[in-house]
């Protein structure tokens, strides 16, 4: 008697398909070897919505009666094997508002696996995931995050190669044989994928993680109210008027105290204080009211309420004044504008390293020219890396050159 | 047996005694309410209600905001934005009017708005027909409407006042529907006692919305998107509100009683010759005309019938009507509604009085029937021939859980 529980923590739109592939494949690779099982997800983190993080299980088991014993419930409580095909997700994870900030690991049982797709190094990654009070594996294939949008989906084939991976796992579970089987039968399934999956199947690198390893943050958690203390109306307070800045200069709007945003990015904008024409574009675009006017009359991108959207860097009128960069690269969630003031040549110096970094600055989701998704296909199925090249998504691309 | 024959309202020094119809009764109440909002769209039998609030208006009697939706759906949505802003609303509809306007109708409850409504009562489509039928009302009894049912148009007056007064207490604030059966009320016009402003201002004060106040000066958001982690939270929060009206309610006739000096002690339901009663009938609505003429019309024949007319259905009176329900030796529950495939085939309100006295201590024989469905008459015969049924069941100590629809051609 036994059985295999698996989450796939993914990136709510872009990632949906991929998230539902893979739990898709983990059980129909079980079934080569007689195992029962079921692929869900549970719609808590809905509606979905762009980068917010979302999950999809996976249980496979001996028997039926097994597997339900494990389905009795919303969803697992732990899991043998964390899957997250975006490494920015290292920091944590918080969908919703009252969530609090859970760690990566956090249903990881002892011993078990997180496994991640990432170009980072082990150190760096666990400079992010969170202690955990048990020993881990983190299990690394060597891949960008794969991202897509509602109706499409980018065939990088990282469905197949987290397969072959969890054959590595697993193998009680997923055989190699299994899993080659199942990708080939399965409406997406091709020969080349399973080339793939073999591939990841090899080149999985595993390292023990001690309880003494990992970030070792406090993640915040809201305590929810009872019934009879919650407003009755389903009405709550609206969240206050914001303040001045400073000497009655500038405006900090107030935030839901409920929701950090911290973990929702892939990408943050890296804004150049001196170049900044004071437009207020980014100000008034903005979706989640992120910037903070500050008392010079620039603005400043709130991290705890900043989703990474990128739509601050699509209207600034100014070449290079905002950037994206991904999340990856920062270790904290500090001020830049408060950074800009200490020490300006130090900013310009920490700013020119992130938005001169190609590998960071290249988007994570959506594409920035025609025809460039079939070139980073054709990269990334044997080296794992891509071609960096940046421009305006659409049929403008050929105007803009980083 | 002395035959007995309605009390007539009474009459007080100030009061001034109109002949006016259930609708227009409505429409005298809720002047006298003062009223801030009405939103109207026509559908027959409730129309006649916005026409005699456009009638108040326009006479310079109600000063009132009335707004002519472009459906149901939107008729409700108005008096429910404007309930969120303090103001006293009414709003009502008919059938598939009522029907139309069913997803504001389910949101209303939760945001504790405290409509009121008046369905005039009517045969749902299709096919398409003008008569009444409870079905419409019933729709909401699940979702936290408090429903109520009159029978003349003093009650109509009166219940008007007693809705505000319920809806508009902070420990309920739930929407209220009156239901008036269609025609038979809407449409008939009966003396009714108006009683003075000055009395109404005794026994209802301001609607106040206190800490739910849609106000700039109060910073509230209405509504935000939730997930399972509060959803049982919220029906939790309205299931208490419904337990508290019952307080509330009983609190309301006792005060209406003290300032008006009329309305029953009991605020449930209306016992007519119940006593002594070995067959008890029960029905809501004006249908308790053809059944107290036919109890007299037995009674004198020595046949100990009585009636039980309900008024409020939610909340449901459980413990009261089944301590005056047990006594009886046979009982018999007549819906003017349908509830296909429900247990035994039977109307809601069988079904609902049958769940009720499932703990009590004494069960009497149920029987069950369906008549007078989309306006059809009610007759003598109907009522006689239901209670020598149940006689029938009394007999044999046991229920015939058949139900019998009464009426029909057959």
């Amino acid at each position: 008697m036994a059985a295999l529980i698996c989450e796939v923590v993914y990136r709510g739109i872009f990632q949906k398909n991929l998230a539902a592939r893979i739990t898709r494949g983990i059980v129909l690779s079980a079934r080569k070897s007689g195992r029962w099982g079921i692929a869900f997800g549970r719609y808590g983190d809905s509606p979905q919505r762009n980068g917010i993080p979302a999950k999809d299980f996976a249980i496979v088991a001996d028997t039926k009666e097994e597997l339900e014993q494990n389905m009795a419930r919303y969803e697992p409580k732990h899991v043998d094997v964390t899957i997250a095909v975006d490494d920015t997700l290292s920091k944590g994870v918080e969908s919703w508002a009252w969530y609090g900030l859970q760690p990566i690991n956090r249903l990881t049982v002892p011993n078990g696996t997180l496994l991640m797709t990432s170009l980072q190094s082990f150190d760096s990654l666990l400079k992010d995931i969170h202690k955990k009070d048990a020993p881990y594996k983190l299990a690394l294939l060597r891949a960008k995050a794969s991202f897509s949008g509602l109706w499409v989906y980018r065939e990088d084939h990282t469905e197949v190669r987290i397969l072959g991976a969890l054959a590595r796992i697993a193998p009680a579970f997923l055989t190699l044989d299994g899993v080659c089987a199942a990708i080939r039968e399965i409406e997406w399934g091709s020969d080349l994928k399973v080339e793939s999956a073999k591939k990841a199947h090899e080149r999985l690198e595993t390292r023990e993680v001690r309880m003494s390893e990992g970030n070792a943050e406090i993640p915040y958690s809201f305590e929810m109210p009872k019934w009879w203390e919650m407003r009755e109306g389903v009405t709550i307070p609206a969240i206050p008027v914001g303040k001045p800045k400073e000497s009655g200069k500038g405006y900090v709007p107030e935030r839901n105290p409920y929701f950090k945003k911290f973990t929702t990015r892939t990408m943050r904008p890296v804004i150049d204080f001196d170049t900044c024409v004071k437009c207020t574009l980014c100000w008034i675009q903005c979706p989640d009211s992120c910037f903070d006017v500050m008392p010079d009359g620039t603005y400043d991108a709130n991290m705890e309420a900043c989703c990474g959207c990128g739509v601050c860097e699509a209207v600034c009128p100014v070449e290079n004044c905002i950037t994206m960069v991904n999340e990856s690269v920062f270790d904290d969630n500090a001020s830049q504008w408060e950074m800009w003031r200490k020490d300006k040549g130090a900013y310009k110096t920490w700013m020119t390293s992130k938005i001169g970094d190609k590998n960071a600055t290249v988007r994570s989701h959506g594409f920035r020219f025609r025809g460039q998704y079939e070139k980073e296909l054709e990269t990334n199925l044997d080296a794992g890396g891509v071609e960096i090249t940046a421009c305006i998504p659409g049929e403008n691309s050929q105007h803009k050159t980083v | 047996m002395a035959v007995v024959t309605p009390a007539a309202p009474t009459a007080h020094e100030d009061d001034k005694e109109l002949l006016i119809s259930g609708s227009e009764a409505v429409a005298e109440a809720l002047t006298l309410a003062d009223l801030d909002v009405v939103t109207a769209y026509p559908i027959r039998p409730y129309d006649t209600v916005m026409q005699a609030i456009a009638k108040k208006i326009s006479g310079g009697q109600l000063v009132a905001e009335y707004i002519v939706a472009e459906g149901e759906h939107s008729q409700f949505e108005i008096v429910k934005h404007a309930s969120t802003v303090g103001a006293r609303v009414f709003c009502g509809s008919s059938g598939v009017g009522w029907m139309y306007a069913m997803e504001c109708l389910v949101v209303t409850p939760p945001l504790r708005v405290p409509m009121v409504a008046l369905v005039g009562n009517r045969a749902l489509d299709d096919p398409g027909a003008f008569g009444v039928e409870h079905n419409d009302a019933l729709v909401v009894r699940d979702v936290g409407w408090l429903l109520c049912w009159i029978d003349t148009s003093q009650e109509a007056l009166d219940t008007t006042l007693i809705a505000y007064r319920v809806a508009e207490d902070r420990r309920v604030f739930l929407p209220l529907a009156i239901s008036a059966d269609g025609a038979f009320l809407t449409h008939s016009q009966a003396l009714t006692m108006v009683p003075p402003k000055s009395k109404v201002d005794q026994f209802l004060p301001r609607y106040n919305r206190g800490d739910l106040l849609l106000h700039p000066d109060n910073p509230i958001t209405v509504a935000p998107q939730a997930n399972e982690d509060w959803v049982i939270e919220i029906r939790r929060q309205n299931n208490e509100a419904m337990a508290r009206a019952v307080g509330v309610i009983e609190e309301a006739y006792a005060d209406f009683r003290r300032v008006f000096g009329r309305g029953p002690e009991n605020p449930w339901f209306e016992e007519y010759m119940t006593d002594d009663a070995e067959v008890i009938l029960v029905g809501m609505g004006t249908i308790s005309l053809p059944i107290k003429v036919a109890i007299r019309e037995m009674r004198a024949k020595g046949r100990k019938v009585g009636l039980v007319r309900l008024r409020w259905f939610r909340p449901f009176p459980t413990e009261k009507l089944v301590a005056a329900l047990s006594k009886a030796s046979a009982l018999g529950i007549i819906d003017r509604d349908y509830s296909f495939g429900s247990p035994f085939g039977s109307g809601v309100v069988a079904n609902e009085i049958r769940a009720a006295l499932y703990n009590a201590d004494r069960r009497p024989p149920l029987m069950s029937f369906i008549c007078g469905l989309g306006g059809r008459e009610v007759t003598l015969e109907d009522v006689y021939k239901a209670t020598e049924l149940c006689y029938a069941a009394a007999k044999a100590g046991k229920s015939d859980p058949k139900t019998h629809w009464l009426g029909v051609r057959e």
